[in-house]
């Protein structure tokens, strides 16, 4: 038995320790948001959060994650929301299956660094494939969300 | 400009059914060729269910194509809700299921707007027809003082009445014969930036995709297929299969040797993904790899390179191009080869599946959901009414997705388990199985005379025909694939198109703008190699090619026109400061194609530093006829340029000995954020009848990179994708 902390709330599952998060996620506790876009870490769509920074879910054996803070796209956080919001206002997503990693890897990025300037920005989201091509308004979107918010 | 909000969309997430007790309007198929602001009503009516008002004044209107990002179930109904002068926060979008009530479903070609935009605008002018009879009744007024505005009908002495609450009226009134069509500069919504209806709950996890849906007692499966397209299983052992936790089931799936036919192979059946993806990766199979194993597409690419240089099949020819290169002052001629490519939509094929002892009921991301009725029912010997394809969100489509044959792998499984299944496939089966845009070879011979004009044009290609996946032995092109060489709008007086043998070796498909990508490559890098032989400036070389205004000759009711060409041209020169003092190093280059009708082209800028390119600037230029929704074309144009500049610098699928060399994104790789350019869009202000979006700003954008390469460094390159000479 693996109790994990998702967005606020404990869950206990009984599954294989090396399932890696994602599929506890997606399968056994039933947040679908976050996706599957590889399985190997190379395309950022099964971001979450773990203690405020972005992991690729597919690479993280459900056993490593006992006693951490685990925060999906369905979770609440403040970059979160406020990022969530620019997407909204910026008409972000096409598809929108890469968006709840973008976004992920986004409000980590903020977490950690309030400012980013344009290479920071690049580096940090280059973790994500956006196969639909909205790198030019999720970088938008994250400058719309640092503006609002140092403007508050 | 403001965007236009919608509130209310979170309703199509908890599940909106067309309730009983609205007004539901049936529709014709409407036949017009014209943009007529009044047309009559084909008598005949169709089944067709787009419009619910309900007495609470909530709208529903139904997409009834599929949405892959391209913003479809915002454009086809905010036309309808512009005609009917409906309250956009009051809409409501439904997903249609796959149903030939609804017309032609197939979300390909890009032409959903095109097909549907004077349909969905009858629709809703349909039903604001209705409501004013309504009032007039209600109130006891002449028509003539009544008009409809923002959700509700207005008389002229000012008092009004809401749409929702004239629904016990309306529903038992006729339906107009003839209705008036709003004038282009009353469009609310029409021409405007609708934000995605689904832009709310596409970023907050809470859209269902094929891949979240969820439905009582559902396995999951991964299916282990051969390596080599179309092999066969000869043996398996399942045992240590069987020994992973969650592994519920091993079984085999057929398979079909059709177009959309499941490929077969060995499904693992398991309470979760991941045992089932383990469980596959434990199982022991010996195929029988069949003809296949002998497709190598180096030596391939081999062949069909030689095809080319010898005289093949015409397709076309006018004038004399033999006497032309007689008479040249000069030829040139060069060879383009093209690998395959595949689409990799973020999300992978899935698809969940019951079936029901007389009865089956899909849930999948599907572009064509009457093909995959028809397959299924088909598969399982049902009737097609007993089979129903709820169409969820799709992350990506691209082309992979308009073939069902991954829902035809689930219904199978689903047969066997006696129960729903989810099919899922890795990454991996998505790059390795894929129906692939075709590899191709192609040679072009120009004739020079001593001004430098164009006399002779030879084009000559070969590449294996989607046509071999619907007809095996199929060798050659079929005619609509050889329609975007044939159809050059260049004013050359002696030309020749010919094509090649080639052979299929793995499933060929449609790919976002399919054989445009091919064809646009050459022409444009062609065309640009003749500009430098003719010493002549590109743009303007190029702007001569095209020659005089004038349309193309066709029955088409869509025809290219020169002047639109020049014009896309001439502005996406000059939007990239084409004629400007540029940065040392930087260059620009200049690619120009019509295609899907949509007449588009790109002016690119890149600079090559240490042997590493680097693209600073794309503006694009596109004449789509009239604009449905601004910001979903730009955002088109935008997706476009990724995706070209991906599949230039990346894009290649190899073959060795019937195997697909590539499997992940570390070896298929995609555009990523610190190699994304600035990108300009320009829509070119038009009244005409609405044309192709989602795929013809893919064409022009690696050939306008090739030809920037070759002004900043002299280098031409014919063969993509620019890894392989080491330039990404
Ligand atoms: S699914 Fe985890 S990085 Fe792609
Ligand atoms: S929006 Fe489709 S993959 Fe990013």
């Amino acid at each position: 038995m693996i109790t994990l902390k998702i967005n606020g709330k404990e869950h206990t599952v009984d599954v294989d320790p090396t399932m890696p998060l994602l599929w506890v996620i997606r399968d056994i506790i039933g947040f679908t948001g976050t996706k599957f876009g590889c399985g190997k870490g190379l395309c950022g769509a099964c971001m979450v959060l773990m203690d405020g920074n972005a992991v690729n879910s597919c690479l993280m054996p459900v056993s490593t994650m006992e006693g951490r803070e685990i925060i999906t796209i369905e979770g609440e956080t403040e970059n979160l929301q406020a990022l969530q919001k620019s997407w909204a206002e910026l008409n972000v997503p096409q598809c929108g299956f890469c968006q709840s990693g973008q976004l992920i890897t986004a409000t980590s990025m903020l977490n950690n660094n309030p400012n980013p300037n344009e290479d920071e920005i690049n580096g940090n989201m280059s973790r994500n494939i956006c196969r639909c091509g909205t790198y030019t308004r999720i970088k938008g979107a994250i400058n719309h969300c640092v503006e609002q918010k140092n403007k508050s | 400009m403001d965007p236009i909000k919608n509130i209310s969309r979170r309703g199509f997430i908890k599940g909106i059914g067309l309730a009983s007790g609205g007004l539901v309007l049936a529709s014709t198929i409407y036949s017009f060729s014209k943009c007529n602001s009044e047309t009559e009503l084909v008598s005949e009516f169709n089944p067709n269910l787009f419009v619910q008002l309900n007495s609470d004044g909530s709208l529903i209107l139904v997409a009834s194509r599929s949405e892959m990002g391209q913003g479809v179930r915002t454009s086809l109904t905010s036309v309808i809700a512009d005609e009917m002068e409906a309250d956009w926060d009051r809409v409501i979008v439904k997903q249609a299921t796959g149903d030939s009530k609804y017309g032609n479903q197939n979300t390909d070609g890009s032409r959903s707007v095109r097909i549907l935009y004077q349909k969905m605008r009858q629709m809703g002018a349909t039903v604001k027809a209705v409501l004013i009879t309504a009032a007039v009744k209600y109130w006891g007024v002449p028509e003539s003082e009544c008009t409809a505005e923002n959700h509700y009908i207005i008389h002229t002495s000012g008092k009004k009445i809401g749409f929702g609450d004239l629904v016990d009226i309306a529903k038992d009134l006729e339906i107009p014969k003839k209705v008036i069509l709003k004038s282009p500069k009353d469009f609310k919504y029409i021409g405007k930036n609708l934000p995605s209806i689904d832009v709310e709950n596409l970023s907050n996890g809470s859209a269902v995709f094929g891949l979240d849906k969820r439905v009582p007692n559902m396995k999951f499966a991964a299916i282990k297929r051969c390596p080599v397209t179309f092999g066969t299983v000869k043996t398996y052992d399942k045992t240590d299969a069987l020994m992973v936790k969650g592994v519920l089931d091993v079984v085999e799936v057929p398979l079909l040797r059709k177009a959309f036919g499941s490929l077969g192979g060995v499904a693992v059946i398991a309470t979760n993904t991941w045992a089932a993806l383990k469980g596959r990766d434990a199982l022991k199979i010996e195929w029988d790899d069949g003809d296949n194993a002998s497709y190598n597409t180096e030596s391939f690419m081999s062949t069909i390179t030689a095809n080319v240089q010898k005289a093949g099949q015409v397709e076309k020819s006018i004038g004399s191009v033999d006497d032309a290169f007689k008479k040249a002052n000069k030829f040139v001629d060069a060879t383009y080869q093209l690998p395959h490519l595949t689409h990799a939509p973020m999300e992978v094929p899935n698809a969940v599946v019951s079936v029901e002892e007389d009865s089956c009921e899909v849930w999948a991301p599907i572009q064509s959901p009457q093909a995959a009725r028809r397959e299924v029912a088909n598969f399982l010997k049902l009737d097609e009414a007993k089979v129903i394809i709820n169409v969820t969100l799709l992350g990506g489509g691209f082309g992979r997705k308009a073939k069902p044959d991954f829902i035809v792998e689930a219904a199978a499984i689903s047969k066997a388990i006696k129960g729903p299944v989810q099919v899922v496939w890795s990454r991996e089966d998505d790059i390795q199985h894929s129906y692939y845009h075709t590899v191709s070879a192609q040679y072009l011979k120009g004739a020079l005379d001593s001004n430098g004009n164009v006399t002779g044009w030879l084009h000559r290609f070969a590449f294996p025909s989607i046509g071999s996946t619907f007809k095996p032995g199929t060798n050659l092109p079929q005619p609509w694939e050889s329609s975007s060489a044939k159809d050059i709008p260049y004013d050359i007086p002696n030309m020749q198109i010919e094509t090649g043998k080639a052979d299929a070796h793995v499933r060929i498909g449609w790919y976002r703008s399919v054989i445009n990508i091919p064809h646009g490559y050459a022409i444009n890098v062609f065309a640009d190699e003749l500009a430098y032989e003719a010493g002549k400036d590109p743009l303007e070389f190029r702007l001569n090619l095209i020659g005089k205004d004038r349309v193309q000759e066709t029955n088409d009711q869509y025809k290219y026109d020169t002047a639109k060409l020049k014009h896309v041209l001439k502005t996406a020169a000059t939007n990239a400061g084409y004629s400007k003092q540029l940065p040392d190093g930087h260059a620009i280059g200049l690619a120009v194609h019509y295609s899907f009708y949509s007449h588009v082209a790109a002016a690119v800028e890149v600079s090559v530093v240490d042997g590493k390119l680097k693209v600073h600037q794309v503006n694009i230029v596109i004449d789509c006829g009239t604009a449905i929704n601004r910001d979903t074309i730009k955002a088109q144009m935008e997706g476009s340029a990724i995706f070209g500049m991906s599949l230039a610098f990346y894009g290649k699928i190899t073959a060795k000995n019937g195997v697909i060399e590539q499997s992940n994104f570390h070896d298929y790789q995609m555009l990523r954020m610190p190699d994304v350019p600035k990108i300009h869009v320009e829509i070119v202000e038009s009244n005409d009848d609405p044309t192709g979006v989602g795929e013809p700003g893919v064409p022009v954008i690696a050939p306008a990179i090739i030809n920037a390469i070759f002004k900043a460094t002299g280098k031409r390159y014919r063969s993509l994708p620019l890894s392989d000479h080491g330039l990404v």
